[in-house]
């Protein structure tokens, strides 16, 4: 019966292949927007225009305009810079930054893997949103500073995966084999270890992302974040927020585009695990 | 339509999961008080051909064509609801690993209850003394106790001897038995083995034996049905099929497992 | 029973111990200016003397380590020192706020309950349903848009920003409908239904995936078609078993999202205005008031702390497996 259920699987695989192409694509035309947005704007997202302020949407501004008569628009695409491209990074970071020390932490063993997983779990232990809160409130506002609270609280998730895979790994036989063979530590690190556990760390990576730019977003909207006048979504709510009543418009729209995001960023991420791990997709 | 002798009768049954054929064209049939023994490697439908008799092939299984005969009915038709009814009471089954077929949180004692009032109305008292009975009887040596333990607390074989025990509540008049023995280490084989065959001494329970342990067949089986990727290759009295098979697949399957003698 | 609870416990206590010192750490990392701020703040040119007879008295002119123990020994007995801005007690003013955020909490807590106990589990069977050997095309096709449709919601609060959502619902329900109020005037219950609402869907979208993929993975447990073979109906197995297992995952997983929860009050009860801790701590960060911070971290790292080890308790009582001291595989 290898004949059926190698079939199957394929078809399956296929369904998942198509699915990871269209959310890829979504994804990659929202970075590209990102990164082409000064482009993309219809106006100056900076440019004031009080006589033309809180327009509603019309045929010129398709969103309205804020208090200022900024372009809302252009304001939206702008911010996708931040709040894309801050998130972006914030996942790299995390997924290099906790990989590295987890990699270590399960090859060398011992005293130092204690130590870094009682600080973990120190971490783990901790709601994750307070601490990031305590850590923007003393560095102080500022979009560098928020992406620092958040990698620190991020960063344990991966080192934890990454030390798992490293320990199981390390007793498999074909480690041991290339181990005999005189590969150095560096090398086998290099060319077996990080190879394997790639698929689960970037699995999380991807699923990460989308509460990452919530999150990111929503210390913008406590002002612990990028601060205005620059656009960043979170604070261009927060920004408007007084407006709610009058022109909602300005409020909901950086709104929307988070919603978007993070939604074509968790679908992605779905197609990605589904991908590499078929099993897991089935629930 | 039923044949008058056989009480249970597989004709022609063809089984598919997610459209992918599993088992094609199977008959034989079973019976009154008669050991029936499925042998074959694994993954060759053996399992999935007694499942199909109790409704238990899973979501995505299928009888796609054929009969199962059981007092004039054909089994593949029932409903949910009416599998519920049968399954249990005419017909019973034992898993490879009866330890997780229960319910791990709790007691195997509230689990037997709970299948026998899915069947009858019962009282608590009345149950416990029925359940120490048929313990007694099958050579349990401290029923209460082990009626009163979680699966988790039971070892390997004993939990397999209360899956069979549990299968024996309601008299069922076929045991279908899916590989009782494979996650056994030998000497509890042996008691698991001489376990069926009292039962069938003690109750005239016709049976349906699942196993790729030649051994194991050998040692009980009136009948053996050697099946192969999903079809059978051979179907006849155990003396006949296990000393001269006429095919080449069951001479190879036989000459793969060490040789037991018949006690 | 006791054993097991000192022992959690006594598990917990590095953890605390760590916590307090970070905390610590950091907002004496950054906090060396905070005397020096509030005095510009106030406008007065100070000079050095005034400054550092400040600092004395705030005790930030001693060594590290024994400004931390003098910290520890004070927040152990309820003395937090005083709020730089207000110049009241800190331990006092958390204590008075903390009632309306524990209110807040245990409300939401319910409403997530309430919403995706029983969503997660109607998805899951219906999941498990759908693909069962029911015949008809039809009902088919009924059961898969359930579960389908439960998804779907979950998918979506997933991907809402929990101030959005405020937003939103401050809309709905106070400019446009007009039957709640957009901004809390005092802890009641009526002020409490945005707020509760806010988190509880932000917290029920994550909760009903995790209760529907902890049942599926019960109902495909071999015990279930244990149960099947000895002709147990499915609902009594659901009941029984099936839910009576998952339970365990199910309050563990709760404990963990309470979490997520605190955190998530910080930005709520500043955008309702509820007078809670959360929005105490967003207020004291803008205003660098680091005794305030400090109390509010480690006082809610304390809380989750205890809620896990609360939950760690209940499994204890529930569950057998735990309960006898044997570990399955």
């Amino acid at each position: 019966m290898n004949g059926p259920a190698h079939r199957m699987r394929r078809l399956h695989k296929n369904g998942v292949r198509t699915r990871l192409t269209v959310f890829c694509i979504l994804a990659l035309a929202l970075i590209a927007c990102s990164l082409f947005s000064e482009h993309l704007c219809p106006y100056d997202p900076y440019a004031q225009d009080l006589e033309n302020a809180l327009a509603a949407p019309s045929a010129t501004h398709v969103l309205g305009t804020d208090r200022y008569g900024r372009d809302m628009l252009s304001r939206v695409l702008i911010g996708s810079r931040t709040s894309i491209a801050s998130t972006l990074s914030l996942v790299g970071i995390i997924m290099v930054f906790g990989t590295a020390i987890g990699v270590l932490c399960g090859w060398n063993g011992k005293r130092l893997d204690s130590l870094v997983m009682r600080i973990s779990d120190m971490f783990l232990a901790f709601p994750g949103l307070v601490f990031a809160l305590a850590v923007a409130g003393i560095l102080g506002g500022g979009l560098h500073n928020a992406i620092f609270a958040l990698a620190a609280i991020s960063w344990p998730k991966y080192a934890r995966i990454a030390r798992n895979q490293t320990l199981a790994l390390k007793e498999a036989t074909f480690i041991k084999a290339a181990r005999l063979s005189g590969s150095t530590g560096t090398e086998i690190i290099c060319r077996h270890i990080l190879p394997n556990i790639a698929g689960p760390v970037l699995v999380t990576g991807m699923l990460d992302i989308g509460t990452m730019m919530m999150e990111l977003a929503g210390l913008s909207y406590l002002g612990l974040g990028a601060k205005p006048p620059a656009a960043e979504w979170g604070s261009m709510m927060s920004d408007a927020r007084s407006l709610l009543q009058t022109v909602p418009w300005v409020t909901f729209a950086p709104g929307v585009a988070i919603f978007i995001s993070v939604m074509v960023f968790n679908l992605f991420g779905d197609a990605v695990r589904d991908y590499l791990d078929p099993k897991a997709g089935e629930r | 339509m039923s044949n008058v002798e056989g009480i249970l009768q597989y004709s022609h049954v063809d089984i598919c999961y997610n459209r992918i054929p599993a088992v094609c064209d199977v008959s034989f049939t079973l019976e009154k008080g008669e050991i029936l023994g499925i042998v074959g490697e694994s993954g060759s439908g053996k399992s999935t051909l007694i499942r199909a008799a109790m409704g238990l092939l899973g979501p995505n299984g299928l009888v796609t064509g054929g009969n199962i005969w059981y007092q004039g009915i054909n089994l593949p038709d029932l409903s949910v609801r009416a599998f519920n009814r049968i399954n249990g009471t005419h017909l019973a089954m034992i898993f490879q690993n009866a330890g997780s077929s229960f319910c791990p949180i709790r007691t195997v004692g509230s689990q037997l209850l709970e299948a026998v009032r899915a069947h009858e109305r019962i009282g608590k008292s009345q149950f416990r003394a029925r359940a120490v009975k048929l313990l007694n009887k099958i050579g349990f040596e401290d029923p209460q106790r082990v009626l009163d333990s979680y699966p988790f607390e039971l070892s390997g074989g004993m939990n397999q001897r209360v899956g069979i025990a549990a299968a024996m509540l309601m008299r069922p008049e076929i045991l279908l038995a899916d590989e009782p023995t494979s996650a056994l280490d030998a000497s509890v084989q042996k008691q698991v083995v001489e376990e069926m065959l009292l039962l069938r001494r003690l109750f005239h329970t016709s049976m349906i034996l699942v196993s790729h342990n030649i051994g194991v067949v050998r040692a009980v089986a009136d009948k053996v049905l050697v099946m192969c990727k999903g079809t059978a290759v051979e179907y006849g009295p155990a003396k006949q099929v296990l000393e001269q098979p006429a095919q080449d697949y069951t001479r190879t399957l036989i000459a793969a497992v060490p040789v037991l003698r018949r006690s | 029973m006791r054993k097991y609870i000192i022992q959690r416990f006594l598990q917990l206590l590095p953890i605390l111990f760590g916590i307090t010192f970070l905390s610590f750490a950091m907002m004496r990392l950054a906090g060396s200016d905070a005397v020096e701020e509030l005095y510009s703040r106030t406008g007065t040119a100070a000079s050095q003397q005034v400054i550092d007879a400040a600092k004395a008295e705030l005790g930030l002119d001693r060594p590290f380590a024994a400004q931390y123990f003098t910290w520890l020994g004070g927040m152990l007995t309820g003395n937090m020192g005083v709020s730089y801005i207000t110049g009241r007690d800190v331990f006092d003013t958390f204590v008075s706020k903390l009632p309306a955020t524990l209110l807040l909490t245990a409300l939401s807590v319910l409403v997530t309950l309430g919403i995706s106990l029983p969503l997660g589990v109607i998805s899951a069977v219906s999941y498990d349903d759908k693909s069962r050997n029911s015949r008809s095309r039809l009902c088919r096709a009924v059961t898969v848009s359930v579960d389908d449709l439960i998804r779907l919601l979950s998918f979506v609060g997933n991907s809402l920003p929990n101030f959005f959502v405020a937003l939103l619902l401050m809309r709905l329900f106070s400019l446009r409908l007009n039957i709640l109020p957009v901004i809390s005037n005092g802890v009641t219950l009526r002020a409490a239904v945005l707020p509760t609402l806010t988190l509880s869907i932000a917290m029920s979208a994550k909760y009903i995936r995790q209760v529907r993929a902890t049942v599926l993975e019960e109902l495909h447990k071999d015990y279930v078609l244990g149960a099947r073979a000895r002709g147990v109906r499915g609902a009594v197995t659901l009941w029984c078993s099936v839910l009576k297992s998952s339970l365990f995952t199910i309050v563990t997983l709760l404990a963990l999202s309470i979490g997520s929860l605190l955190g998530g009050t910080a930005i709520i009860e500043s955008i309702f205005m509820w007078d809670g801790v959360g929005k105490l701590a967003v207020d004291s960060i803008t205003m660098r008031d680091y005794p305030m911070i400090q109390a509010y971290v480690v006082w809610m790292a304390i809380i989750y702390v205890l809620v896990n080890l609360a939950a760690d308790v209940l499994n204890y009582l529930l569950d057998p497996r735990v309960r006898r001291g044997v570990q399955m595989e």
